[in-house]
């Protein structure tokens, strides 16, 4: 037993609507395939409906002397055949196979979109085949917003309610934290900390201060100075100039320093190519230069690439003393930090003295106490013998 | 305005063209006297007389080598292929000599022809009367395949590809001739080859088709509006070289795709569009290039079910179209 519709047939090659002017049949009536049960009218011809089945009329749709659109349903009829569709199992597969559910499946301009709004899509209510969220959907929930569907408005600035505020993390911040996680948890930190008297340091660059800002138009920093003294001391102590590279360790030809640049609460660490070759005055010009691009977010990817020291100017900000991580992949970050006025015992004598720390994390899986020691030693004394002859400004 | 039909508009534009300039001529087979079979130059042979409207012999070969020969002479050739179908014996002179000439002669030389020929299905006309014939040129640089759909296109189109300086292939659907018709100004005016024009304006899919189809998908897209389904309608009206900026734009804007043609489906002028929209908008689409398309036999039957089951109709767009919306 199966319910089958009769439709409205097409009664001519351009005829789109005819009207029944008398139905042959009432519901209950048992019909005959091909009898006919109703009379239609078109614009071309007058004809009889033919039943397509054999069977009971169970209802009646359509009105005598209203227009009825060519394939809509007329009537329905009762058969005694068995379910009807049969006749077709290919496609009624293929349907099957469509209405699978799709929700985890996304198109490249859902995902597109859904990126470009932050917006959570298995938040979102499809409507395409299968539950498939549709590029409308993503759209409909950008322009009227949904239930439990947070969007870029909220996710990209901060909200506020009374007990506190939310500050969102952009894709830098994102990186930069990354990249420590992942410092962090795969390189064993070892640290160090020398005392450099560097007042000799103070009244060289006191004394060429003036002149060097009237004859270049940016200052001179003990910044300079520190970055070429780490230079010269990489060169001599190549073993702090390499990276750990798994079953080896690379060590680097060139001296290409690092240096941390704050701008609007972002890090940045540009890249001081060639430290050793330049002069203080080339450093300076560098960093200068570096700073300024980082401030007004000019860096290229060539100024911020291939650095393999890390001196960060820790002292900058006050500190006296602190541990840095260390810039991935490099292995050692040496921290410069304020330069204080201390006494110092010199040949038994209290003397005062600009005293700075000096503070290195390194890499303990490439490098050691011994070599590090070293190393620092060397700095130390470059920077306590700081003159016009041994480090000259051009 | 007057409304006219798709072929009065092919005259109307050749009466106007030949007028405007006494270099333009028409040839080919039972163009003159008879007017054509088609009667697309009926009554041009009276007006302009035998030199300007050539009775040729049933050599098509031959009548485009006199067309490209004569343009280079610096005449206007507009030459008829009695159908589309036809068209083979000229291959080789379309191709290799009127499409290769600029570039051969490093522009000493062009060729500024038309060539004419009703093209596609759906009048019983058989194997030899009903072909689709555009993707055989379609990747031939330095031809133009112009495929209007309405009267209007067909004017300002014909005029221009008779004024274009190059080689046209000019295909007209023959279907369309006498069961398309529409408002065309009397006035002179050319439309430019290569653009695409948006038949209509939609937001939910895009349907890119050419010729004969576009009415289809304008009749289906008005069923769908019913349903809220607003579907965009491009008409190629050039298939070569393509629209891409058109084309970009509305798959880009919808996400949804539907290409539609007459011709077998692989290898089609759908085929280059649906590697453009590829290329072009895959961060964009929302649902996989559909093409409808006639089946991969070699050409549309004589039985009047089995060219239904080939044609292209309004129902099968439909179809398709609502298939794609409810992806």
């Amino acid at each position: 037993m199966a319910i089958q519709p009769v439709k409205m047939p097409k009664l001519g090659e351009s005829v789109t609507e005819g009207t029944i002017t008398k139905w042959l049949v009432a519901p209950g009536d048992h019909v005959q395939k091909y009898d006919p049960i109703a009379e239609v009218l078109t614009d071309k011809v007058t004809a009889d409906i033919p039943s397509s089945y054999t069977g009971t009329i169970k209802e009646i749709m359509a009105k005598e002397d209203e227009k009825i659109a060519v394939d809509d349903v007329i009537c329905t009829i009762e058969t005694e055949e068995a379910e009807a569709g049969k006749e077709q199992p290919e496609t009624s597969t293929m349907q099957e196979n469509k209405e699978q559910n799709q929700s985890g499946r996304f198109s490249p301009a859902v995902l597109k979109l859904s990126q470009l709004h932050h917006i959570d899509l298995s938040k979102v209510k499809g409507s395409g085949r299968g539950g498939r969220v549709t590029r409308k959907d993503v759209q409909h929930v950008i322009d009227h917003g949904s239930d439990g569907v947070q969007i870029s408005e909220f996710a990209a600035s901060s909200t506020e309610d009374e007990r506190h505020t939310i500050v969102p993390v952009d894709g830098i911040k994102q990186t930069v934290a990354a990249n420590m996680v992942k410092t962090m948890q795969e390189v064993p930190h070892a640290w160090m900390m020398i005392e450099v008297d560097a007042t000799n340091l103070v009244r060289y660059r006191e004394a060429v201060k003036e002149s060097f800002k009237k004859a270049e138009g940016y200052n001179v920093t003990y910044f300079a100075f520190f970055v070429k003294a780490v230079a010269r001391a990489l060169k001599e102590f190549p073993e702090m100039n390499a990276m750990w590279a798994g079953d080896h360790i690379v060590r680097k030809k060139d001296i290409h320093i690092s240096i941390a640049v704050a701008a609007d609460d972002k890090l940045f660490v540009p890249v001081v190519k060639q430290a050793d070759e330049k002069s203080i005055k080339g450093i300076a010009r560098d960093v200068n230069e570096l700073a300024r691009k980082a401030r007004s977010g000019t860096l290229s990817a060539e100024d911020v690439n291939g650095g393999t020291f890390t001196v960060n100017n820790t002292g900058s900000f006050g500190s006296v003393q602190s541990m840095g991580i260390i810039n991935y992949p490099q292995a050692a970050i040496l921290q410069v930090e304020s330069i204080v006025k201390r006494p110092v015992i010199i040949d038994g004598m209290i003397a005062v003295r600009d005293m700075v720390n000096l503070c290195l994390s390194l890499d303990h899986r490439v490098l050691d106490g011994l070599i590090c020691g070293r190393f620092m030693q060397r700095v130390k004394e470059l920077l306590e013998a700081a003159s016009e002859e041994t480090m000259p400004i051009y | 305005m007057a409304i006219i039909s798709y072929i009065e508009a092919v005259t109307m534009a050749l009466r106007e063209e030949m007028e405007r300039d006494s270099n333009v001529f028409i040839l080919g087979e039972d163009v003159g006297k008879k007017g054509g079979v088609f009667k697309a130059t009926e009554g041009l042979y009276e007006q302009f007389g035998e030199a300007r409207v050539l009775d040729t012999p049933l050599a098509e070969s031959a009548i485009a080598g006199v067309a490209i020969g004569a343009s280079m002479a610096g005449k206007r050739p507009v030459a008829e292929m009695q159908f589309a179908d036809f068209i083979m014996p000229a291959v080789n002179q379309i191709i290799s000599e009127a499409a290769r000439i600029r570039y051969r002669s490093n522009n000493d030389w062009h060729c500024p022809i038309v060539i004419r020929a009703p093209y596609g299905g759906g009048i019983h006309g058989a194997l030899y009367h009903s072909q689709s014939v555009e993707a055989i040129f379609a990747n031939q640089p330095g031809l133009k395949i112009v495929m209007p759909s309405t009267p209007y296109d067909v004017k300002g189109l014909l005029k221009a590809a008779i004024r274009d300086e190059d080689p046209v292939l000019f295909f007209e659907h023959k279907k369309a001739y006498r069961s398309i018709k529409g408002e065309v100004p009397d006035d002179d005016y050319v439309l430019p080859i290569g653009k695409a024009d948006v038949k209509r304006k939609g937001e939910d899919l895009t349907v890119i088709t050419y010729g004969l189809s576009v009415h289809f998908a304008l009749q289906a897209a008005e069923k769908l509006a019913q349903d809220g389904i607003q579907a965009e309608v491009v008409d190629l009206r050039t298939v070569y070289p393509i629209d891409k900026e058109t084309i970009i734009e509305s798959a880009s804007k919808t996400g949804k795709v539907l290409l539609v043609t007459e011709d077998n489906k692989e290898g089609s002028v759908m085929s280059e569009v649906a590697a453009i929209i590829a290329e072009h908008c895959l961060f964009d689409l929302d649902a996989p290039i559909n093409r409808l398309a006639g089946p991969d036999v070699p050409a549309m039957p004589y039985a009047l079910p089995m060219e239904k089951y080939f044609m292209m109709s309004p129902e099968k767009v439909e179809k398709a179209m609502r298939d794609l919306a409810e992806f």
